[in-house]
């Protein structure tokens, strides 16, 4: 049986939203999100609430969560699936692919760059990479485990070709944290 | 007034939140960056705020609490209508008190008190483009952001100090963000521009009729343009509130009668009041 979506709508959609906007303001920043969201696995419930935030039919959607995430997200969003050379939002519940193969904007229109809605294994505020830059008054400490490996030289190369790259939203559980494309991340 | 339920919660429909959240996550992300969005027709003409009132629409909450200054005050007609729209259509609570809002929707002002963390600015932009006066070819300006190729602006400011000696540019003063972008920070006051400087709030930029939205995130840079030898000085006029006696806050020119008569007051109608408040117990104690 399909599982549902929220359970309200556009004040959830709006909850969400909120805490997104904060992560990004503030990158490093863990946001929780209280919600009662049921979404089928892999699928955690901030994960599934930021897709059903930001995800329609206008954002090609790519993502490796399976046969009964994919007709949930079809279901829930409409969004139509794409490659992720394609794709507006990628979803990576696993090994996410290579930054450079998502979509990063022109000079012109960089906002046009893909945002990656990556889940891991936990976010922890307070210890882990320091992340400095737009948003950050001095520096914001960021655990995420579950991060792929080379993923600090991984961003240090789109760092280079701002303002184009790639945005990160990431999930744990009922966790949120963003690391946005203007972020410079270095090793705790 | 409690909300009315003819209306979806912050009048927008739910897919035009979506793509104006999505445009401002992206706006966020690129600081100073002018994101395209599909500005909707709004129950009020351009030049009034359509721009504004939806980015707030997009942010508002149920929990939110929104203050609506214009030119500073609270209680001018597009202020109050504002304010009056969201109490109708989101049943949120209104506030005229900086410190006591969440939500701060601004036309040509930014409130005195300093903002904190926990509120988001919303300003209305009548026109995004801080290059629009010199290249109005919008494909060519489209170009100089990606180029980051300001000089034409720096020129503008030059031949104004060789005209009259001064940066003669009062309000819409541009601004670099993070040095990358030049940015317009709409038509506040050159008075305001350094509390856009590493302001802990976060700032939303919405232009309604022009289909922009930009963004600061907290505690970025925002560098006024100048010169070494010209350097960046805001201007105030050189008087004190005859209101509440400030000697530091912006001020608005009242002209009293037809003899010539004016009197200068502060123009952030909050702050003066509680400043008045603060002088009358001072004399009562």
């Amino acid at each position: 049986m399909m599982r549902p979506g929220f359970t309200a709508p556009v004040e959830n959609a709006q909850a969400c939203f909120r805490a997104v906007l904060d992560a990004i303001s503030r990158p490093g920043r863990v946001q929780i999100l209280t919600l009662g969201l049921t979404p089928p696995a892999p699928l955690d419930i901030a994960t599934a609430a930021v897709l059903l935030t930001l995800v329609d039919a206008e954002t090609p959607l790519s993502h490796d969560a399976g046969a009964e995430a994919d007709s949930w997200l079809r279901f829930h969003c409409g969004s139509p699936m794409a490659a992720v050379g394609e794709a507006a939002f990628v979803l990576a519940t696993g090994k996410p692919p290579a930054l450079a193969g998502l979509p990063a904007g022109s000079e012109e229109e960089p906002e046009r760059g893909a945002t990656l809605v990556l889940q891991v294994a936990s976010l922890e505020a307070g210890t882990g990479w320091r992340l400095t830059g737009p948003g950050i008054e001095h520096e914001h400490r960021l655990n995420a485990r579950g991060m792929p490996a080379g993923f600090i030289s991984e961003w240090a190369a789109q760092r280079g070709r701002f303002p184009c790259g790639v945005d990160i939203i990431l999930c744990a559980g009922d966790r949120v944290a963003a690391l946005p494309r203007g972020t410079r991340i270095e090793e705790g | 007034m409690s909300r009315d339920e003819a209306y979806n919660f912050a009048y927008l429909d739910e897919d035009t939140k979506r793509m104006i959240r999505r445009a401002l996550l992206k706006a966020v992300a690129i600081p100073g960056h002018q994101v395209p969005f599909g500005a909707r027709e709004m129950p009020l003409p351009y030049g009034w705020g359509t721009g504004g009132i939806q980015v707030t629409a997009a942010v508002l909450g149920p929990r939110d609490v929104l203050k609506v200054i214009d030119q500073g005050a609270d209680d001018t007609t597009n202020a109050v209508s504002i304010r009056r729209f969201f109490n109708r259509v989101a049943g949120v609570e209104t506030t005229t008190h900086t410190r006591d809002a969440t939500i701060i929707q601004t036309r040509h002002r930014i409130p005195e008190a300093a903002l904190t963390e926990a509120q988001v600015i919303v300003y209305q932009v009548p026109m995004p483009e801080p290059l629009f006066k010199l290249e109005p070819r919008l494909a060519e300006t489209r170009r100089m952001h990606a180029l980051s190729d300001y000089g034409l602006m720096h020129v503008k400011l030059y031949e104004d100090i060789a005209r009259h000696g001064h940066i003669a540019t009062s309000y819409s003063y541009p601004v670099m963000v993070d040095e990358r972008y030049l940015m317009s920070p709409s038509p506040i006051p050159a008075f305001d521009n350094p509390k856009m400087h590493r302001m802990a709030a976060l700032q939303l930029f919405g232009a309604g009729r022009e289909k922009r939205i930009y963004a600061v995130p907290p505690y970025t840079d925002v560098r006024s343009l100048d010169f070494e030898d010209h350097p960046f000085r805001p201007h105030r006029a050189d008087a004190c509130c005859e209101l509440c006696g400030s000697g530091s806050s912006y001020l608005d020119e009242v002209v009293t009668d037809d003899r010539g008569g004016r009197m200068f007051v502060c123009s952030d109608t909050d702050y003066c009041e509680s400043r008045q408040a603060g002088n009358a117990k001072e004399e009562a104690a």
